[in-house]
């Protein structure tokens, strides 16, 4: 009996391994950007390409930084959950479309509603290097002296806003 | 007859001389290249995980591969390259993990797991080698192996 007992062991180890890797999603890396300050930008608006956006204009307030585009398809999925988002006014919203064209991000918020105060274009996805994106949709969440708390790779969906999102935005904005 | 030879071979030189000079901003732009090159094949693509970013002609590679090109034109050298990506995406952009506290096991876990097979194997032959104790034959069985023997001659 006892001779079993060590094979057995080493067994349960590795299923043990194996089934967190398996639950482990490997298109999630961690950003090595949370806990630094978010990259500078300066880019045209989408909605009026004379206007200025930069992170600059949101320091002091804690607020969500969404990349998007109209070719996305996850950002359909994510869409309706940013719009309840912005109705309920919880925390502010930005985006950034990402090298996409004017014509069709409009249409695209024209179509779904637009849940964003402005987005800031990057056409060529040079802002968008500098913030680690690789798959959008991606949102990051900045705190009032303009550091990132936090990156959700991947759609917005309303359990990532209920279980981290949001409870990391009251406690930010209670500093 | 030798004079237009010479003109000819001095037509050539000069000739040489002007494609020399148009080729010196090509001869910058393959050492730019060779070091996009060298180093996109160090790096990971991120949309396709297990392409570098040389392989890949997922867009984001392309994009990396143009951001590369610039600041590989603007001088900098491998390694503040590679520091440029690693602190936007991480340590995972790179083919080959730098060896740190995180990735200690990384690096030697599959150098553990030989030893401790090794070690494992070496016990277990050792054990196996006390088992097999020599004994000496009893009268009976020393009996039957000379029986035995004479049959056989």
């Amino acid at each position: 009996m006892k001779r079993f007992l060590l094979p057995l062991v080493i067994f349960l180890v590795v299923v043990g391994f194996l089934g967190v890797g398996l639950n482990l999603d490997p298109r999630e890396v961690p950003s090595p950007l949370v806990g630094k300050p978010a990259p500078a930008f300066n880019l045209p608006r989408l909605d009026d390409p004379e206007k200025k956006i930069s992170n600059k204009d949101m320091l002091g307030q804690v607020w969500l930084f969404n990349v998007w585009a109209s070719w996305c398809g996850a950002c359909r999925d994510e869409h309706p959950v940013l719009v309840a988002l912005s109705k309920s006014g919880a925390v502010p919203l930005y985006g950034m479309d990402y090298k996409d064209t004017r014509q069709e991000a409009q249409q695209w918020l024209d179509l779904g509603g637009n849940p964003y105060i402005a987005s800031a274009m990057d056409a060529d996805g040079r802002v968008g290097i500098d913030y680690g994106v690789y798959g959008v949709p991606e949102t990051y969440v900045i705190d009032k002296a303009g550091v990132i708390a936090y990156k959700q790779i991947g759609p917005v969906t309303e359990e990532v806003l209920r279980n981290k999102i949001l409870p990391l935005v009251k406690r930010l904005q209670a500093q | 007859m030798r004079r237009i030879l010479c003109l000819i071979a001095g037509f050539c030189f000069l000739i040489n001389i002007g494609w020399a000079e148009e080729a010196r901003p090509l001869q910058e732009d393959v050492v730019v290249e060779a070091q996009v090159q060298r180093l996109s094949e160090e790096l990971r693509c991120l949309v396709c995980q297990n392409q570098t970013l040389a392989d890949s002609h997922a867009e984001l590679a392309e994009d990396l591969r143009k951001e590369i090109r610039e600041l590989a034109a603007k001088g900098m050298s491998d390694q503040a390259i590679i520091d440029y990506l690693v602190a936007r995406y991480g340590d995972f952009v790179r083919y080959r993990p730098p060896l740190k506290s995180t990735t200690v096991l990384l690096w030697f876990g599959p150098f553990v797991l030989l030893l401790t097979g090794v070690a494992g194997l070496f016990v277990m032959l050792r054990r196996r080698e006390k088992l097999a104790v020599e004994s000496a034959l009893s009268a009976n069985e020393a009996r039957k192996v000379s029986e035995l023997l004479n049959k056989e001659s």
